[in-house]
């Protein structure tokens, strides 16, 4: 019985680098993360890649695997698969530090810009918050926050690659889950931060990340609460 | 369209979004009357008479002409901008350029066929 | 080989809404001036109206409607996505604009003289 090569097409080196194919031999159970972890550990030990958990809750091995963004340790082989290849990437939009390592600052940077941070509004001495979890905008903020950050979305939405300065759908999905958050007091300045070309308002709801975060989330359903609640922030003058 | 505040960019998307509700309704009529129109066959003579003298067609096509002179350049400001190196500066002066030409053009028409005296 | 995250309903409905968008914007200014010959040069007008019954401008005459339909119900959707909240049911939403806009297309085609 002959054994089945895949044929491993890995990027190597930094934006100007190029693809360097490996064969891996196929198994029954294989995650893309097995193939990698084997190309490193038995074939080329300079390739580097990031990983942690190896079992789909950290969101570290996102990589572009066969043109789609997507968890390497949670992608069986199987599944990916075109014909004996698989082609594997680094995360688009993502300046490349080397091989399948990308630069998360632009990310987690525009985290912030979109104000993405709880603004409290009680003290230590005050009481708890009674915030029901069948509250309407409890809900809405329960939706979007199994958030871990992993870029999926990021990478798979053509307006990030149209307009470096766009903040993208997961700092814009955690705006969202603030706004919701009935104890935090930062909406004003949260709701200019998301307006405009650079925030939601540039969302064309092609909605790439609602289809491809491993999470199943809906950054399109946030930004569309976004813009309804900038729009009438703009009505009331408080832009 | 010049200013590139976050303020600015807001209200257009607002027009844009507007303009797009007003236009949903006018399109509506327009292709109804068009098809119907078709049916009896269209030459100059028939649009002359269908809107000369009848203030019910011009104000409608003046509000049908100001909705598609708002919604078409704020819609091609986004595509420029996305599928172009032009600064945000010139693209809202290209599309601002573009609305009024429309405007402009539509304005000569429908005061042109309101006033026309229709051929016996 | 490539896969792309481009392969969905959603994206082909962004696609087909941009596309009808600037076709429309490069129609509208054509359309206006023509018209404006009703005002300025009548016999032109219907000499250019004669020559647009034929066949194959009629034809085209029907992808501007169906491009006119396509733009106008998916911009419904859009709507509907952002300001009543409709998340769910988007790709048949994608399909009935679709639908009703070739569904529009046909009607005008039946009734072009």
């Amino acid at each position: 019985m002959t054994e089945e090569m895949l044929q491993v097409s890995v990027w190597k080196g930094d934006a100007k680098g190029a693809f360097v194919t490996y064969e891996v031999r196929r198994q029954e159970n294989q995650t893309v993360l097995d193939l990698v972890t084997h190309i490193q550990r038995h074939i080329d030990p300079g390739l580097s890649y990031r990983f942690a958990c190896r079992v789909g809750v950290c969101g570290s091995c996102a990589m572009t695997v066969n043109g789609k963004a997507r968890w390497t340790c949670r992608s069986h082989v199987s599944n990916v698969v075109e014909d004996g290849r698989i082609e594997i990437r680094p995360l688009e939009s993502l300046p490349i530090v080397k091989d399948l390592v990308v630069d998360m600052t632009d990310f987690f940077d525009k985290w912030a810009k979109a104000k993405g941070s709880f603004e409290p509004t009680c003290s230590r001495n005050d009481e708890i918050a009674a915030v029901s979890p069948s509250d309407k905008k409890r809900r809405l903020a329960d939706a979007g926050i199994e958030c871990i950050g992993c870029g999926v979305c990021y990478a798979a939405c053509d307006v990030v690659r149209w307009k470096p300065d766009y903040l993208g759908p997961a700092a814009m999905n955690r705006a969202w889950t603030l706004v919701n958050d009935v104890r935090d007091g930062g909406n004003d300045e949260r709701l200019r931060a998301v307006a405009g070309d650079d925030g939601c308002l540039s969302c064309h709801s092609q909605q790439g990340c609602v289809e491809r975060c491993p999470q199943k989330l809906n950054p399109t359903m946030a930004i569309a609460g976004l813009k309804r609640e900038t729009i009438k922030a703009a009505l009331k003058g408080k832009l | 369209m010049i200013q590139n505040t976050v303020r600015s960019e807001t209200w257009l998307w607002l027009a844009q979004r507007t303009s797009a509700v007003v236009l949903a309704v006018c399109i509506a009529v327009h292709l109804t009357t068009m098809i119907i129109a078709m049916q009896g066959g269209v030459s100059t003579a028939e649009i002359a008479g269908r809107i000369s003298g009848n203030p019910m067609w011009l104000v409608f096509y003046g509000i049908f002409l100001m909705a598609v002179a708002i919604h078409a350049p704020i819609g091609m400001r986004t595509v420029l901008l996305e599928s172009t190196s032009l600064s945000a500066k010139r693209v809202g002066l290209l599309t601002m350029l573009l609305g009024l030409f429309v405007f402009v053009l539509g304005v000569r028409t429908i005061l042109g066929l309101y006033q026309m005296v229709p051929a016996s | 080989m490539k896969q792309t995250h481009r392969n969905h309903p959603t994206y082909w409905a962004f696609l087909l809404h941009r596309i009808s968008g600037v076709l429309l914007a490069i129609f509208i200014p054509v359309h206006l001036y023509v018209l404006s010959l009703a005002v300025t040069d009548g016999a032109l007008l219907d000499e250019f109206l004669r020559w647009s019954s034929t066949p194959i401008v009629k034809l085209m005459e029907t992808g501007m409607v169906v491009m006119l339909a396509a733009h106008l119900t998916g911009g419904l959707r859009l709507l509907g996505l952002e300001f009543l909240g409709w998340v769910s049911w988007q790709k048949t939403m994608v399909a009935l604009s679709v639908g009703i806009s070739l569904a529009i297309g046909l009607v005008f085609l039946l009734n072009a003289d």
